[in-house]
């Protein structure tokens, strides 16, 4: 074997899997950080201004490419290992070994065909109007005119079900995340128990936050917490 | 020791041979000691069969006392059945209650294909171990034993490794028929040795290479596999396989 | 008077010499050597591995699915080497000595020095084939004692020594397939030898799958099929283990020496009830810290733990002050037993001792407490330590012990019987480890050489090695020197075809049958029949019942056993059968030969040669030989001796007290 096909081996898809999948962990972490600039309660403006860097400065939208690219990679590849195994047990168990394992972990792919169903309705909601559609524009204290993305948060989140399937996608990602973060890691070769113990509690906690914090946006517009 | 006795009704996979579908029957075993093994009760069932001129059920066994690694029944959706760190032989029928149901299916697995009723074909391991699973030592070159001191953690991890005894119940346990936690205990084995270090990186690839070509699936760190591993090898390993394999991969020319 | 070949010159000079002037056979001509392995043990993983990296073209069989799950994989304890690494006085002779001595005078003394010499060769060759021995805190490697010994040279891999052996020869084996050097045949089984101008010349394999037979030609045929503890039903043998192979080569005209010379181990779990299908060795490290005792009153029915300490009869400590609960295992076996017929056994069949470990683990747990620089410890506290310790060295055991008694044997002491577990008998060999029938080699537990009448604990895997690594490589190229000047021998020849036809017209005959009982009542039968009267201990009287029983079990098999499902087909109960039938011709010779020797050796005690106190009588003006037993016909069998020459040691009555 050669390092030519090292990652299209079984390990090496899997080593894909891993780091995509930890390059979306980053993503989640800016998204989520720049996010939260709803809670500024300023009526916007601070989470109006950090949408504009990231819409209008280069860095972030270079790598905003690398992260369609991740994203796609991650879902085809995810999908094509889901089947890949599937395939691999042509006649399966009358009982299905379900003590030994969490379900979760073994449900990475429809977690992530509900998230892929979220990206879907979430570029639809947020990235398609501000990048191609267009959005209204608002003009800053120091004077820019910025996409008041705020306005349109506002908006979206007043339908109850938007509310829902937003927090429903959340929970999605809190599963998904509680399997994935420690998987990945595992993947690309931590074995030490230290640091191994020291990823899971990583792993749980960012589990819970990360997906907590995006749950809280929908719900505190729909409620007016943030006006 | 007090002991009692069970009647059991038992639902099995029987199936003629590889070219045959096959399908579940049924059996009632009555009088069951507690204190026989699973395969004992097995074999009760069996003399039953024989004498009342239907066939026995074929299932592996050989040495009966765990280690030899051959038996290989998949009870009540579990390799190995119910106790933890446990093989189909060492399973008591202890394990039960009077009256239940067990149900007992083959390893499941393209790359495991059925034999005859609960045996199934493991060479796929064999092959496996071909690929790299060995130190290219001819007989007569080594040196004295205690030449080279080797640390005891990694000694007692390398062994914890080498315990594995092949029997296949990873891959029966894991949803994706993966073969890793065989495949991880061995690199493991010996890349925690000095003896294990010149062929490190070959041996991780080529064994890689050969479980993808025998059709096992990949690994999604589930631990369903470590759960039924009856000699408890740990997950840790797949992840230090992985290791291995990167650092492979990454430097090899 | 049979010859073994063993070499002139001084003992400890014969086998260097023989490899300097053996014959050898050139790489060239190796290539186009074929050679057949029967069995992938120990020693027919090591042999087919080593001569495949020699060159020579190896075809191994073994009847399992795989080479990995041969019997050698459930040794326990560890493996013999004279290191000295303890500095405690071992050497080549000390191991040599103890062997010899353990094998109460009925081994050869060429072979077993040989065998101590190579010792050390295999520990090594094991530690570069990545063998995960254990190790000390300084990274070198650990010895534990075992018994019939006073030194440390028990090197293991904690109580799985025999797995991690021969994954080591597996490896070394599945690398040489890799080459391309050995084909491995899985799931086939040897029917018999095929013998052309006297001269072993292939085997008549069957496909365990498709039951189909298969003719194999090979320059040299070497049977590492281990030994015949099956015969007796119960034993600690795998399920599969069986005499078949060397009982083929026995037909064929190869004698079978000492089958009488069986092992019965001391330490294993007791018999449950009637359901049982084997046995489970508890292993003898366990002797290293365990202390065996009985009641000092007879039909004591308290539980263990109420017995007080001085009503405890610790009767091995009582009776073998010097080596103790280290006895070597037939003086254990027997020890037992005697208590257990005079009416000291516990449990409920009344037929077990105990095995106790309260003493190791208040000893370990206070070495604990001063290792840890603990004050103020509890009496708890310390067996908590204690135990932990036990359970890093036994853990595996004690688990096992839980799992097949439902009992906690940190709690409880264990309850143990001596059981079926060895078997010293085989194939008669030669130096060369070749039997009178020229090409036709036994290795390991299928030949008799190396431990007399009784072997020593952890001495079984340091033979198998020896033989499969360090011994047939040389050998077998002395004698296949001469054979490169004949052409290979294909498999359309008329002994082949004739073999294969006796071997399918057999097969027929016994599916034929078609009677009433199942393989397997038969099997249960012959072995009590042999465990009650050739077992722990024989007397002409029961001796003579036992064979009238046998040959009547013989004609009620061939007349009443049923075998269900077809030849052609993957087919369990064919192979048993196939088996059984061995082990019952087998159990007759067992019986003939134990019988045949008036002495008492060993694993071998005759009821009516025994000292006053109890003690084996041998008889060495009438009995140092080998019994080699050529088949003569249905029932008949001549016997053969090799006279045993000590050269170096002088036999005396063995005494461990």
């Amino acid at each position: 074997m050669s390092s030519n096909n090292m990652f299209t081996s079984s390990v090496g898809k899997k080593l894909v899997m891993a780091f995509t999948g930890i390059f979306l962990v980053l993503f989640l972490v800016v998204h989520a950080g720049l996010n939260a600039c709803i809670w500024a309660m300023d009526g916007g403006v601070m989470f109006n201004r950090a949408g504009h860097f990231m819409g209008s400065n280069v860095v972030p939208r270079i790598l905003e490419v690398g992260l369609f690219f991740f994203i796609f990679l991650h879902i085809i590849q995810g999908y094509m290992l889901t089947l890949q195994n599937r395939s691999k047990r042509a006649v399966g168990y009358a009982v299905n070994y379900t003590k030994g394992s969490k379900w979760y972990s073994r449900s990475m792919a429809i977690l992530g065909t509900i998230l892929l169903m979220f990206f879907v309705i979430h570029w639809k909601h947020f990235w398609i109007p501000s990048r191609i559609t267009g959005v209204e524009e608002i003009k800053l204290p120091n004077g820019v005119e910025v996409h008041n993305l705020y306005a349109v948060m506002q908006e979206t989140f007043q339908n109850i079900w938007v509310v829902v399937f937003y927090v429903v996608s959340c929970i999605s990602l809190a599963y998904h995340l509680a399997h994935g973060f420690q998987s990945a890691f595992k993947t690309i070769g931590v074995h030490n128990k230290r640091y191994h113990a020291m990823i899971s509690c990583i792993g749980y906690g960012f589990a819970i936050i990360i997906p907590l914090a995006f749950a809280m946006m929908p719900i505190s517009f729909y409620l007016h917490w943030v006006k | 020791m007090a002991h009692n006795n069970l009647n059991l009704k038992l639902k099995v996979w029987r199936q003629k041979n590889a070219n045959t579908t096959g399908a579940f029957v049924k059996y009632d075993v009555n009088d069951i000691s507690d204190e026989m093994s699973f395969l004992e009760m097995l074999d009760v069932l069996n003399e039953k069969l024989i004498v009342t001129g239907e066939e026995p059920i074929a299932f592996d066994h050989d040495c009966r006392e765990g280690i030899c690694g051959m038996c290989s029944l998949y009870i009540d959706g579990k390799p190995h059945g119910p106790w933890q760190a446990n093989t189909t032989c060492q399973l008591h029928m202890r394990a039960f209650k009077d009256g239940d149901t067990i149900t007992i299916e083959p390893w499941r697995s393209n790359a495991f294909p059925i034999v005859k009723d609960l045996t199934v074909d493991r060479g796929a391991f064999d092959r496996i171990i071909q690929a790299g699973g060995y130190v290219s030592v001819n007989t007569g070159n080594a040196v004295d034993g205690n030449s080279l001191p080797i640390n005891k953690d990694n000694a007692d991890a390398s062994f914890a490794a080498a315990m594995c005894i092949g029997c296949g119940a990873c891959v029966a346990a894991c949803k994706n028929s993966s073969a890793m936690l065989f495949l991880s205990a061995k690199v493991s084995h010996l890349a925690l040795l000095p003896q294990g270090e010149p062929e490190r990186k070959s041996r991780v690839l080529n064994m890689v290479a050969q479980m993808d070509k025998e059709g096992f699936g990949s690994c999604t760190n589930t631990g369903a596999c470590e759960a039924a591993c009856p000699k408890e090898i740990s997950i840790a390993n797949i992840a230090r396989l992985n290791k291995e394999y990167l650092r492979a991969g990454i430097t090899a020319e | 008077m049979l010859n073994a070949k063993i070499p002139a010159g001084k003992l400890e000079e014969k086998w260097v010499d023989y490899k300097g002037h053996c014959k050898l056979v050139n790489p060239a001509n190796k290539r186009k050597m074929e050679v057949i392995v029967v069995g992938t043990g120990l020693a027919g993983a090591s042999a087919a591995a080593s001569l495949g990296e020699l060159g020579y073209k190896v075809k191994a069989f073994c009847f399992q699915d795989s080479p990995r799950r041969a019997h050698s994989i459930a040794a326990q304890g560890g493996i013999n080497a004279a290191k000295n690494y303890q500095n405690d006085g071992d050497s080549v002779f000390r191991l040599f000595y103890d062997t010899i001595k353990g094998g109460d005078y009925r081994a050869r003394e060429g072979n077993v020095h040989r065998l101590a010499e190579v010792s050390s060769n295999i520990i090594d060759q094991c530690v570069a084939q990545g063998v995960p021995f254990a190790r000390e805190y300084g990274g070198l490697l650990s010895n534990r004692s075992f018994g019939g010994t006073q030194v440390q040279r028990t090197f293991y891999a904690a109580g799985q020594t025999g797995q991690q052996l021969l994954i080591g020869a597996y490896q070394a084996l599945e690398r040489q397939v890799a080459l391309g050097n050995v084909t491995m045949y899985a799931r086939h089984e040897m029917l018999d030898v095929v013998k052309i101008d006297g001269k072993a010349k292939g085997i008549i394999a069957r496909n365990l799958i498709t039951g189909e037979l298969e003719k194999h030609f090979g320059y040299a045929v070497l049977l590492c099929t281990g030994g015949y503890g099956n015969v007796f039903y119960l034993s600690t043998n795998a399920m599969g283990s069986n005499v078949t192979a060397a009982w083929k080569a026995h037909k064929q005209g190869a004698y079978f020496a000492n089958p009488c010379f069986t092992q019965i181990h001391p330490t294993c779990i007791p018999v449950s009830g009637d359901h049982q299908s084997k046995l489970t060795l508890m292993s003898e490290s366990l002797r290293n810290d365990g202390r065996i005792w009985v009641p000092k009153a007879k039909g004591d029915n308290r539980k263990s733990i109420d017995i007080p300490e001085e009503e405890r009869d610790y009767y091995l400590e009582r009776r073998y002050p010097a080596f103790g609960n280290l006895v070597p295992r037939d003086v254990a076996s027997r020890a037992a037993k005697e208590r257990c017929d005079a009416g000291y056994g516990v449990g409920t069949s009344k037929q077990a001792v105990y095995l106790d470990f309260a003493a190791a683990i208040e000893r370990y747990g206070k070495t604990e407490v001063s290792k840890q620089g603990l004050s103020n410890v509890s009496h708890e506290e310390i067996i908590a330590l204690g135990k932990e310790v036990v359970k890093e060295k036994y853990g595996n055991l004690f688990d096992m012990y839980a799992k097949i008694t439902g009992e906690n044997p940190y709690e409880v002491p264990m309850r143990i019987y001596p059981a079926v577990h060895y078997t010293m008998g085989g194939l008669w060999v030669d130096y060369e480890l070749q039997t009178n029938v020229p090409g036709l080699y036994a290795l390991g537990e299928a030949n008799f050489s190396d431990h007399g009448a009784n072997r020593l604990g952890a001495s079984a895997l340091m033979q198998g090695l020896a033989d499969g690594y360090f011994v047939v490589p040389y050998t077998l190229g002395n004698n296949l020197a001469d054979e490169i000047y004949n052409a290979p021998i294909p498999t359309s020849h008329p002994a082949f075809e004739a073999a294969e036809k006796a071997v399918a017209d057999r097969i027929k005959t016994l599916k034929n049958i078609n009677g009433k009982q199942s393989v397997e009542s038969f099997h249960k039968r012959l072995g009590k029949i042999i465990w009650d009267k050739c077992g722990m201990a024989r007397n002409a009287e029961g001796l003579k019942q036992a064979i009238a029983e046998v040959q009547a079990l013989k004609k009620e098999f061939w007349s009443d056993v049923r075998i269900p499902g077809e030849i052609n087909e993957f087919n369990p109960e064919l192979d048993k059968a196939n088996r059984v039938a061995d082990f019952i011709e087998l159990g007759e010779l067992m019986c003939v030969d134990a019988l045949a020797r008036e002495e008492s050796c060993g694993g071998h005690f005759r009821e009516e040669y025994q000292t006053p106190d109890g003690e084996a009588l041998r008889d060495d003006e009438n009995f140092m030989y080998v019994a080699a037993w050529e088949t003569t016909g249905e029932h008949e069998w001549t016997l053969h001796k090799e006279e045993l020459k000590y050269e170096v040691i002088k036999p005396s009555q063995r005494n461990y007290k």
